[in-house]
C-alpha cells in the first residue's frame, strides 16, 4: 500500500464485510508527542481470542476466518516501520477495534494519503452502511457523519449520489495528505 | 471544523428537484469496482474515482458505482465488472485511468463492450 489512507480503506472494508452497520475511524495527529493515531472501529460480528491472536497472521487466514486477510497484517507491517505497533480489541458480536499508531517524524512512516477519496470509496461502496469520521491533520479538523448527512437528504436523494459525493470530498481540499 | 453544511445539502435538494433520479431505486448500468487488498494495492480507489468524475461529468442518473471484495484473480487488478442490464456482464482486468475513461465513454455510454481490456471474449475458436 502506497499510504496509510490505502490501508483504512482496506480495513474498513475488511469491518463491512464483518457484518458492521456502523464504522468509526479517526486519525489524530498529536505533534507533542510526535504521535499519529488511526483508530477504527466497527460494530461487526467481531473475534473471539482464538482468532484475535490469528488476526496479524497472514497465512493463518482460511475461508472460514475471512474477516482478515493481509489487511491487519500490512497495517501492522506499516506501524511497527514507523516505530509504532497495532493493537485489536475485540468481542464476538460486538464488533473490533483496532488502533494503529505511528511516530509522525519517523523516516519510513508512509504518507497519510487522500482520506477523503477513502471516506468517498467506503461509502459509494457501502452505500447502506454509516462512517463516522473525524481527523485532525494539521490543525484542520475534518468530521463527516453519514447519519447525519442521510437525515438531512431526508430520502430526496441517495448518500452515494455525486452531488453528495462530492461535497464529502470538498471538506478534504485543504487537508494534509503528507 | 470543516464540516458538511446543512445549506449546501439543501441546495443540492433542490437542484435535483424535478429531476427525475433514477439513482433512487432503478439503473441501467451497474460499474462494481473490486476492492480486496489486492485491488487496492493495485489502484481500485483511483479507478472508482475515475468512474465517479464520468458519471458526474456526464449526467447520468442511471448509472450505479460500487465496490466488491476479491474476485480471486489478484494479478489481474485493478479490475471491474460492468453489468448492463439486458446483457452478459464483462469483467475488465489491468485498469487504470485511461482505460477506465475509454470504457465509460465505449461501453456504459455507448453500448459496446472494449473487447481490448476484458478478460476474455467468447472462450476458444479451432483457428
Amino acid at each position: 500500500m502506497e499510504d496509510l489512507s490505502l490501508h483504512v480503506l482496506d480495513v474498513v472494508e475488511n469491518a463491512t464485510r464483518a457484518g458492521a452497520t456502523l464504522i468509526e475511524i479517526e486519525i489524530r495527529e498529536d505533534k507533542s508527542k510526535d504521535l499519529l493515531q488511526i483508530a477504527i472501529r466497527d460494530n461487526g460480528r467481531g473475534m473471539d481470542t482464538h482468532m484475535l491472536k490469528r488476526a496479524t497472521d497472514p497465512f493463518a487466514t482460511t475461508r472460514t476466518t475471512r474477516r482478515v486477510g493481509l489487511g491487519l497484517p500490512l497495517l501492522e507491517q506499516a506501524a511497527k516501520e514507523a516505530g509504532g505497533h497495532l493493537l485489536i480489541e475485540s468481542e464476538p458480536k460486538r464488533g473490533t477495534r483496532v488502533l494503529a499508531t505511528f511516530q509522525m517524524s519517523h523516516v519510513d512512516r508512509r504518507p497519510v494519503g487522500d482520506m477523503g477519496a477513502t471516506l468517498t470509496t467506503l461509502i459509494m461502496g457501502n452505500p447502506d452502511r454509516d462512517f463516522v469520521y473525524f481527523s485532525n491533520l494539521g490543525k484542520e479538523e475534518i468530521e463527516v457523519d453519514t447519519r447525519s448527512i442521510r437525515r438531512e437528504l431526508d430520502g430526496s436523494l441517495r448518500i452515494d449520489d455525486p452531488a453528495v459525493i462530492s461535497l464529502i470530498k470538498e471538506l478534504f481540499k485543504n487537508s494534509p495528505r503528507n | 471544523m470543516a464540516k458538511l453544511k446543512v445549506e449546501d445539502l439543501k441546495r443540492i435538494k433542490e437542484s435535483m428537484k424535478g429531476t427525475v433520479n433514477l439513482r433512487q431505486g432503478d439503473y441501467r448500468v451497474k460499474v462494481i469496482v473490486h476492492m480486496g487488498t489486492c485491488g487496492i494495492a493495485a489502484g481500485a480507489r483511483t479507478i472508482m474515482n475515475t468512474f465517479l468524475d464520468k458519471v458526474k461529468e456526464s449526467g447520468a442518473t442511471d448509472i450505479i458505482l460500487t465496490s466488491s471484495g476479491c474476485a480471486g484473480l489478484c494479478n489481474h487488478e485493478p479490475m471491474i465488472t460492468l453489468e448492463v442490464k439486458g446483457s452478459a456482464p464483462v469483467k475488465y482486468v489491468k485498469l487504470d485511468p485511461e482505460k477506465a475513461g475509454r470504457i465509460f465513454d465505449e461501453h456504459v455510454v455507448g453500448g459496446n463492450p472494449v473487447a481490448d481490456y476484458a478478460l476474455s471474449v467468447g472462450s476458444e475458436t479451432t483457428y
